[in-house]
């Protein structure tokens, strides 16, 4: 199948190398340890294997058969047929990283593309190849501030409602880094970060929209960071950015923030994109493959990775980040999907998105015994605080073909049965109706 | 004539997707927050369409030709497992569904930790890093981790064979390790002599790559592995050369105490330019409590009436998390899809025809190109892309030209241990007549090289591009459509 020698050509290729047997090309392993049992099922054929995956698949009840209003990081987007049209095509996806620019200009060009759809969508100047997801994003992001600062500032303030796994991964990168110390700051009172922003602050790290969906103004706080002389970093909702101000305009430093919902599949949760941009003056700090702009032998313009030196296999261990393999792929399609919904393409969803989940809030806080907090602007997801636990009435839901909200009570135990719901436009007037009469029947269950 | 970029082909007024009217009642937007600059591109589905396939016309990959690439493991990534991946049950569901809604995709998960639990000899494994250098990181915390568990966390050294991948040092960096540098004996094996020279109470352990970088297998891995485990430490291995093992050795038979698996190398998940790779770590058993969370496992067993209950746990000291959610996903798709199919047999065979070929490969250059270490190899070898009598040839220079004879040149300049290397990786997808094409150029380059070497100068002759100025992209650093760095204002 995958081997394509004959018994005739492989006898003659063990004659040509002066051996006998297969099995002689691995005499230099310890005889001991030499062709183990592997427990494993013998070889079937590509009919069986899609039997097993179709079984396996089918076991699951995926968003074909759900309503899903379940966002929380990962979004369920509309993704045109223009996207995985492209990112199918083998000259694409079976190529390796473009480190041979004469026959790799596709993949570098797309890159370099990318990176300009992302500078444009964030308002920022420089962007880089991607990283694996907004999480290692968002600690790449603090890794940066660190070298900024020569690991002469230490602490990191991270927003409470930036999204609790992204938190995690912040606290798994930097312990590898001596005397760090993060520190969480709830709500967005001046006063509370003033308490803790000070000389030693390399970093002030907030969500936007924030993990409950709030759209907060940064402005002040923005200034109070950079009177102490620290980096202020965004993590950002892509599909936000069309409707919102950009980061850019409130004086981010850095914005980063997962790109999954332009265009890429929910699929459990990835492989999805991590984005990462930041003002021109830290373009050299910056972790992870670069595309430039520049020209061949004959003058015709074409593109390279460039500021290679800053990487691991330059600098060893000298190097500010181990990262090679990013998302190129992911990349891809965020690409296409930009591309082929344009300015009014993403403007569009984005207004969808911020309209549905207006009107669902809307109708939602009209049912008896659900309240939402409406006070504050939010983009599509918000947070409402239910009649009885979130997990009963998400099983209601459920029982009714909805994926409910994410149940929020164990990260917010100060809110009352806190559901997070996300609304995009791939739900509809009907969609939302539906939930908001299973949700006035889940009272009484 | 280059191909335009998408902002240059943006015309105003153009879009390319159309989507439903809103059908919601209106709510006003605060008009001092609105976005008033966003300045993407405006094109039609065919402009775009048009657009990439230009670009992937421009593109060397597998599908269209050989790529030697050292290290890399190149080989034919299977159509079968685009497919599997993009089953709308899987690819639609959410990573935070209720597990009882994803039992298929908790059952594969659970399916391909144990395939690579088998496959590797390791207790445990977690599908949580999203590449080989993630995987890295995590071996090494893990390390670290477990050493400051047991009362020994001030061990902060790593030793680190010159022949090792490049990623390595710069993990064990991230993880405030010192790296110190092995060198190797004449056989391309670690010296013996050397590392034992270098133990003391502060060696938190050794990352080795075996097969390593020079394709060899390490002849004395278990004494080398016995040596760091006697002085206390313990031994990451890099599997991003898995696939000269598979079947044919366990790596933690050998010793080996943590490893990663580079799915988009040994098992057959697409490169896709640059990503997105996936690098599970496999683990023995007193490190298991340190792998990165979450991982599957049955978390109710089953009886006559029901099925189990797959899910996620958290190990008790686990390193934590590192990524969103639950790994990438859509790649373990895929490299379960390769396992199911090969089998038990096939991996075997995989890793066998993987090591015939790169040997076939040698025997047949090796009275053409230098070979530093002239002993059987694994999945790769590396040759000298230099000889006395052509001063001016460089191994940079054969990889262009081999451009010209519709070849994807070798790994060039690595390891840095072998003067002007090339390093070439065949797998066991390539036929021998394809080899014996590449066999042909090669030889065809090397007496270039001796008799017309303006040749492999001028190379590619015949690519897209001729060969682009590096220096100019890094001075003017132009990274965006628009050329914001080229003024200082």
């Amino acid at each position: 199948m995958f081997i394509p020698h004959t018994t005739q050509e492989r006898t003659d290729m063990l004659k040509a190398i002066g051996l006998e047997h297969v099995s002689d090309l691995f005499i230099d392993i310890p005889a001991e340890h030499r062709y183990p049992d592997i427990k494993l099922p013998k070889g079937i054929s590509e009919m069986e294997v899609m039997d097993h995956i179709h079984e396996l698949s089918s076991a699951n009840e995926s968003l074909e058969d759900l309503i899903c209003f379940l966002g929380a990081g990962a979004y369920r987007h509309y993704i045109p047929a223009v996207v995985d049209g492209i990112i199918q095509d083998g000259s694409f996806y079976s190529a390796y990283t473009p480190y041979q620019p004469e026959i790799s200009q596709g993949t570098l060009q797309a890159i370099y593309e990318y990176q300009s759809l992302i500078a444009a969508l964030t308002g920022m100047e420089a962007s880089n190849a991607s990283h694996y997801d907004g999480a290692t994003a968002a600690a790449e992001a603090c890794i940066l501030a660190y070298h900024q600062y020569r690991g002469k500032r230490t602490k990191f303030i991270l927003s409470r409602n930036l999204h609790p796994h992204y938190q995690q991964v912040i606290r798994t990168y930097l312990e590898g880094f001596e005397d760090t110390n993060i520190v969480v700051v709830d709500g967005y009172a001046l006063a509370d970060f003033q308490a803790e922003i000070d000389n030693n602050t390399a970093l002030v790290y907030v969500q936007y929209p924030d993990f409950l969906g709030k759209v907060i103004e940064f402005d002040d706080l923005v200034t109070m960071t950079h009177q102490a002389g620290a980096l202020f970093a965004v993590s950002a909702n892509p599909i936000a950015l069309a409707l919102l101000k950009s980061p850019a305009e409130f004086g981010a430093d850095i914005v980063t923030g997962e790109g999954q919902p332009l265009g890429i599949p929910l699929s459990y949760g990835g492989p999805y994109l991590g984005f990462f941009a930041t003002r021109k003056e830290l373009i050299r700090k910056i972790a992870g493959r670069i595309v430039g702009e520049t020209v061949d032998q004959d003058g015709k313009r074409g593109y390279v990775l460039t500021l290679t030196a800053r990487e691991q296999h330059i600098r060893r261990e000298k190097a500010t980040s181990n990262i090679c393999t990013n998302q190129g792929l992911i990349a891809l399609a965020a690409t296409v999907y930009l591309s082929a919904l344009g300015k009014n393409g993403l403007i569009h969803v984005a207004e969808s998105c911020y309209q549905k989940a207006h009107y669902a809030a809307r109708q939602i806080s009209q049912i008896p015994g659900y309240k939402v907090d409406t006070d504050e602007l939010f983009f599509h997801e918000f947070v409402v605080s239910c009649p009885s636990p979130v997990r009963e009435i998400n099983e209601h839901l459920l029982s009714h073909q909805i994926l409910g909200g994410l149940d929020l009570s164990s990260l917010y135990p100060d809110l009352k049965n806190p559901m997070l719901l996300a609304v995009t436009e791939s739900n509809d007037k009907t969609q939302i109706d539906y939930l908001c009469e299973v949700l006035s029947e889940a009272r009484h269950v | 004539m280059s191909e335009k970029n998408i902002f240059e082909l943006s015309v105003q007024g153009r879009t390319g997707v159309r989507y439903p009217d809103i059908d919601v009642p209106l709510t006003e937007y605060p008009q001092h927050l609105k976005r008033e600059n966003l300045a993407l591109p405006e094109l039609s589905e065919l402009d775009v369409v048009r657009h990439f396939s230009h670009l992937a016309k421009l593109n060397y990959s597998i599908d269209s030709g050989f790529y030697p690439l050292g290290s890399c493991t190149m080989k034919y990534n299977p159509k079968m497992n685009e497919q599997a991946a993009r089953q709308p049950g899987f690819a639609s569901t959410h990573p935070l569904q209720p597990i009882e809604t994803t039992q298929g995709n908790l059952v594969l998960m659970y399916l391909l930790q144990e395939a690579l639990k088998e496959i590797s000899g390791f207790h445990s494994v977690s599908l949580q890093p999203a590449a080989g250098a993630q995987g890295e990181f995590v071996g090494v915390r893990i390390i670290r981790r477990y050493l400051q568990s047991i009362g020994e966390g001030h061990r902060d050294k790593i030793l680190i064979p010159d022949s090792a991948h490049g990623t390595n040092p710069a993990s064990a960096s991230m993880n405030g390790l010192k790296a110190v540098q092995v060198p190797s004996d004449e056989r391309g094996n670690i010296d013996l002599v050397a590392l034992q020279n270098m133990i003391d109470n502060n060696v938190a352990g050794l990352m080795v790559t075996n097969p390593n970088t020079l394709g060899l297998f390490e002849e004395n891995i278990c004494e080398v592995t016995k040596i760091i485990h006697a002085a206390g430490g313990l031994v990451y291995g890099d599997g991003a050369n898995m696939n000269a093992l598979m079947g044919i050795a366990k790596p933690a038979d050998l010793g080996i105490d943590v490893m990663h698996f580079n799915l988009h190398k040994t098992f057959s998940t697409p490169h896709g330019g640059g990503g997105p790779g996936s690098g599970p770590v496999g683990v023995i058993e007193k490190l298991a409590p340190f792998l990165p969370s979450p991982i599957v496992a049955i978390i109710e067993p089953g009886n006559d009436e029901y099925a189990p209950l797959y899910g996620f746990i958290e190990p008790e000291q686990s390193i934590g998390r590192v990524k969103a959610f639950h790994g990438q996903f859509g790649v373990l798709v895929r490299a379960f899809a390769y396992i199911d199919l090969l089998g038990s047999d096939g991996l075997r065979l995989a890793a066998e025809h993987a090591v015939l070929n790169a040997n076939y490969l040698l025997a047949k250059l090796k009275d053409y190109y230098h070979v530093p270490y002239p002993r059987l190899c694994k999945h790769e070898f590396v040759v000298e892309g230099a000889w006395e009598e052509a001063p001016d040839i460089h191994a940079l220079d054969i990889s262009k030209r081999l451009m010209d004879y519709n070849f994807h040149p070798p790994t060039n300049y690595f390891p840095l241990i072998v003067h002007e290397a090339l390093m070439i990786e065949p797998t066991e997808t390539e036929s021998k007549d394809t080899l014996d094409e590449f066999i042909e150029a090669m030889i065809s380059i090397a007496n270039e090289a001796h008799t017309r070497p303006e040749l492999l100068h001028a190379a590619p002759a015949t690519a897209p591009l001729r060969r682009l100025d590096e220096l100019k992209a890094a001075k003017e650093l132009t990274v965006c459509c628009t050329p914001i760095f080229n003024q200082d204002d």
